[in-house]
């Protein structure tokens, strides 16, 4: 039976690994390369970088750092940040990373997803939906580190991100961000039983047990999760963790 | 020295990524003088079989593999599409696969609400147990997936390795010295290593 993933998601700024809480006061944690190794030794699902400078910065996306991940990192990698064009998709994927990661430019430049979906295959091309509640409550598209409402429903959106040839949609709640106090469920299960495609949740992971929960009650294919696999205890302190493969399956026993 | 064909298509970094980390001497090449040197050669592929084939031709090295394969029995192994390469022809597409396999490349037949196509993700997988290229690999051993097609062979003396998504496919090819894997193992981290050190070992 397929295994369900779970996925380390990590914010590259400034050339080192960082951490925000609601996309807000990114906090260091630590070297890249360091980190993968620890993954590796961990036997992770999955990893994924997001560059949280590269769009925001208008600048392109660091080959170079680009390139030193894939080295060390010996399990699918899916790379976001500051992508806007098919040739900057087909170096980065030349570099050894599988599936690269848009969301500025699904919104701006949704032509890229058909684009690269017919050149690479759906399931290179992932689209990261930056998701916030509006004042009276509903949640809207943000691009641009959150700083730009774009007034878009997320269903209707994911919808079309679907029909153009994303291969896998990552809903990241803006609001949940480094809170750790589980996962947006309800949007999270609008999202799956209206779409066909892999949905990956992240947002809010504190413990297993909200990854259980994503799994057993939106029936989501993957999470991913930040602040869980590089903090650790109250007080926050740096420590790259991941849970052991057989405590996983034990949750998604539970949960099937 | 092992030989990554270079043609084109798939994730050569990867793979030679993956043999530096396991101290294999590996080299990504289309040089016909450097394949012929080479002891065994890895055929990797992701994406449409006809694209496949065709570059495969035309990056001329098919005449120096077939040699050394076929005649001079260096191992080979193919990755994802570069196995279904091996076989016959593809559901996929119109163009003649490589024929080295008496196998055929065929459309998954699921229901694709509960089971997605591409299968993709890590899966387990049941290899026969006197397969050289499993060594060490037979209990807990989980590869991670990403294809839309499957292999069927005509002999089942040439099924190395199973899986299970809906239903029972061939994962792993195997004659002589031709081998091939549906799943990435240079993207399964220690059961990967451990699959590829085998193919170093052979």
């Amino acid at each position: 039976m397929l295994q369900k993933r779970v996925i380390p998601c990590l914010l590259l700024h400034k050339g080192g690994l960082y951490k925000t809480v609601k996309f807000k006061n990114p906090t260091y944690i630590g070297d890249p390369i360091n980190a993968i190794k620890i993954f590796n030794e961990k036997e992770v699902d999955e990893l994924m970088f997001l560059d949280i400078d590269a769009s925001a910065s208008n600048k392109e996306p660091d080959f170079a750092l680009i390139e030193d991940i894939a080295s060390e990192c010996f399990m699918p990698l899916c790379y976001g940040g500051g992508v806007k064009t098919v040739e900057q998709m087909k170096r980065i994927y030349s570099l050894g990373v599988e599936k690269v990661s848009l969301s500025a430019s699904a919104f701006l430049l949704p032509h890229l997803i058909q684009e690269a979906a017919s050149r690479f295959g759906r399931q290179s091309v992932i689209v990261t939906v930056d998701v916030k509640k509006e004042l009276f409550g509903s949640k809207k598209v943000y691009i641009h580190n959150g700083k730009t409402n774009t007034k878009t429903s997320v269903l209707e959106f994911v919808r079309k991100m679907e029909e153009l040839g994303a291969g896998e949609i990552v809903i990241n709640s803006i609001d949940r961000d480094g809170m750790m106090n589980g996962f947006d469920l309800e949007l999270l299960s609008e999202i799956k039983s209206n779409t066909s495609i892999p949905i990956i949740g992240l947002g809010g992971a504190g413990n297993v047990q909200h990854i259980a929960d994503v799994f057993e009650k939106c029936k989501l294919d993957a999470v991913a999760c930040g602040s869980m696999f590089v903090y650790q205890g109250p007080l926050r302190g740096v420590l790259i963790n991941y849970p052991p493969y057989s405590k996983v399956q034990e949750l998604l026993s539970i949960s099937n | 020295m092992i030989a990554i064909l270079d043609y084109g298509v798939g994730n050569v970094k990867s793979i030679s990524n993956m043999f530096k980390k396991i101290g294999v001497d590996s080299v990504v090449t289309a040089d016909i003088n450097i394949l012929k040197s080479a002891s065994k050669y890895i055929l990797p592929g992701v994406g449409a079989f006809d694209y496949g084939i065709s570059q495969l031709k035309l990056s001329g090295m098919i005449p120096t593999i077939e040699n050394e394969v076929l005649v001079n029995k260096k191992p080979i192994l193919g990755i994802c599409l570069g196995m279904q390469l091996l076989t016959k022809r593809s559901d996929e597409g119109a163009e003649p696969g490589l024929g080295w396999i008496d196998a055929e490349t065929l459309n998954f037949k699921l229901d694709t609400s509960i089971f997605p196509i591409p299968h993709m993700g890590w899966n387990h997988i049941m290899p026969k147990l006197d397969e050289k290229l499993f060594d060490g690999l037979i209990s807990d051993a989980r590869f991670y997936f990403v294809h839309s097609f499957y292999v069927s062979c005509a002999k089942e003396e040439n099924i190395a390795a199973s899986c299970q998504y809906g239903s029972i496919f061939t994962c792993s090819i195997h004659r002589e010295n031709i081998y091939g894997v549906q799943f990435h193992p240079e993207k399964s981290h220690k059961f990967g290593m451990r699959l590829l050190k085998n193919f170093s070992e052979l």
